[in-house]
């Protein structure tokens, strides 16, 4: 078998402040492999968005390894691009001038910029606002400016934090459907944080549910459904309501476990 | 008979609709325009009669003289004296402090060390200083530059350095993420995000530069207009005084118009 892309080993994390001492990961395991889509869940403040801040380079670990391609991670790394959760566009910059900017960075010809901006903005559908600015488009197009802006150079692997987290929900299914598009064929590897165990399922081929601090893995659902999966019909496959049901039984929520607070409808 | 009757309602609505349809005109332009009117009036009916043309002279006589300066060119020639000086001056100063900002800006142990220092020398009137640039750089232009230069520097580098502290941290963290060197940060991030706040300080320093310019000129000089309000009140010539005045009151509005326009051009993304 391949070796694993990204091996997280052991990994914890300490944070102090202020005197305090608050240990948000203890102890993780976690191998990914090269174009995989894995989710990570859990309930709210269970150190997903850290895990994706060691493997960004962002912050160390305090204990274990993190290796990337058989190499121990160390700092940002070019090959690893990091679509975090709040807005990042350049309020000063239009659409094709913030896309075109890890291009522009890398001292890529003026023509070669061009044509890939195109091409990148066609992808996610934003041709025709190349010359807007951030604060003329509505939350959605902002979200696929920052994808364009990632994918344009062509990173290995992409960690997305909550990307679709504050969108309603008809556009969240548009733009999971683009991101299956642009992700199936690319053999790029994707480690995605959500808090929506259905959107988990649709995307992903591993689902991996962190418990409270201090996080542990506490399971790793493989998701069965085949691909190519239409987001609007993942519901209705016949394996889905078990994965939902195990995923559902895993997370804690207000510190227990969700059988205990309603059972799942299905 | 009846179809040029019946066309006329529509060639009306053609021709009037869209006046009809624009918003109503914004008066203030008009009470401005009545404000000065009745100023200059008062003025006007004051003087000679409640108090003598001797202190206050008159809009009548100050407006004579305005013309028979711009005639003979004096006050063509004072003025671009006194733009030279504060052109230069704010351009240096303005330099200066955006250079010195970003370079403290980086590092916020500099910052804190310089602070103190700053402020002090900040709090000092600017006018202070001019007998001293006048010891060193002597009566002519050199002085008046270094003194407008100095008054834009320090509002231009404070404002500039609130500004960097302002930049959002996670537009920095963007740039370092997708693969931005530190140059590239300070550059397309730190420096676009503080223009803004460059801005401010430019706006509120020219003036400030002009200031200086003109309160040099007046303690050591044989040209520009301070000189010319100074030379004037030494001749007890009121409507010179004033005439000069009046020509600092319009190269300020200017010169603000100026940066506004640029500023509005500058700022679309907002």
């Amino acid at each position: 078998m391949q070796p694993h892309l990204l091996e997280l080993t052991d990994v914890s994390k300490v944070f102090e402040t202020a005197g305090r001492r608050a240990e948000v990961l203890s102890a993780v395991d976690l191998s990914v492999a090269r174009g995989e889509f894995v989710s990570l869940i859990g309930p709210s403040g269970s150190g997903k968005s850290t895990i994706l801040n060691l493997l960004a380079g962002l912050d160390r670990p305090s204990g274990g390894s993190i290796r990337y391609d058989g190499r121990p991670l160390d700092g940002i790394s070019p090959r690893i691009a990091y679509l975090t959760q709040h807005d990042s566009l350049f309020p000063w910059l239009c659409v094709e001038d913030n896309v075109a900017l890890p291009l522009d960075i890398r001292n890529i010809d003026r023509q070669t910029r061009r044509q890939a901006v195109g091409d990148i903005l066609n992808k996610v559908g934003l041709a025709g606002y190349e010359r807007h600015y951030p604060r003329q488009l509505s939350g959605g197009m902002q979200k696929r400016a920052m994808l364009a802006r990632t994918l344009i150079y062509e990173p290995e692997t992409i960690l997305m934090d909550e990307p679709f987290g504050p969108l309603d929900a008809q556009l969240k299914l548009v733009l999971q459907a683009e991101l299956m598009r642009l992700w199936s064929g690319s053999g790029k590897t994707i480690l995605f944080v959500t808090h929506d165990i259905v959107e988990a399922i649709t995307l992903s081929d591993r689902v991996v549910v962190l418990s409270r601090q201090p996080t542990r893995i506490k399971h790793i659902e493989e998701i069965t459904i085949p691909r190519p999966r239409d987001v609007r019909d993942v519901r209705f496959a016949p394996s889905f309501e078990a994965h939902y049901k195990a995923l559902w039984d895993a997370i804690e929520i207000f510190g227990t476990t969700g059988r205990e607070i309603a059972e799942p409808v299905s | 008979m009846t179809t040029p009757a019946l066309d006329l309602p529509a060639a009306v609505m053609k021709t009037i609709a869209p006046s009809m349809l624009r918003r109503p005109r914004d008066p203030v332009p008009a009470y401005r325009v009545l404000f000065f009117l009745v100023v200059i009036g008062a003025w006007q009916a004051v003087s000679g009669r409640l108090v003598s043309p001797f202190w206050v002279s008159s809009p009548m006589e100050i407006g004579a003289t305005l013309w028979a300066w711009s005639l003979s060119g004096l006050l063509w020639r004072h003025l671009f004296v006194t733009f030279q000086e504060t052109a230069a001056g704010f351009l240096i100063g303005a330099s200066l402090a955006i250079t010195g900002a970003l370079l403290v800006g980086r590092s916020e142990t500099a910052r804190r060390t310089l602070d103190p220092f700053l402020t002090a020398i900040y709090g000092v009137p600017k006018v202070a200083l001019a007998p001293l640039f006048i010891m060193w750089f002597g009566i002519g232009l050199m002085p008046k530059i270094v003194l407008a230069a100095v008054s834009v520097f320090f509002l231009v580098f404070f404002n500039t350095l609130s500004g960097i502290r302002e930049v959002d941290r996670r537009l920095v963290e963007a740039m370092v993420l997708m693969g931005g060197s530190r140059a590239d940060v300070q550059r397309r991030v730190v420096l676009p995000a503080s223009l803004p706040w460059i801005f401010t300080g430019l706006k509120l320093g020219l003036p400030y530069g002009f200031v200086g310019a003109v309160a040099a000129e007046m303690m050591a000089s044989n040209q520009g207009i301070g000189f010319l309000t100074q030379d004037s009140a030494g001749q007890f010539n009121t409507a010179g005084v004033f005439a000069a005045l009046f020509a600092l009151m319009v190269v300020t509005t200017l010169l603000n118009a100026g940066l506004g326009a640029l500023e509005r051009r500058l700022f679309r993304w907002r």
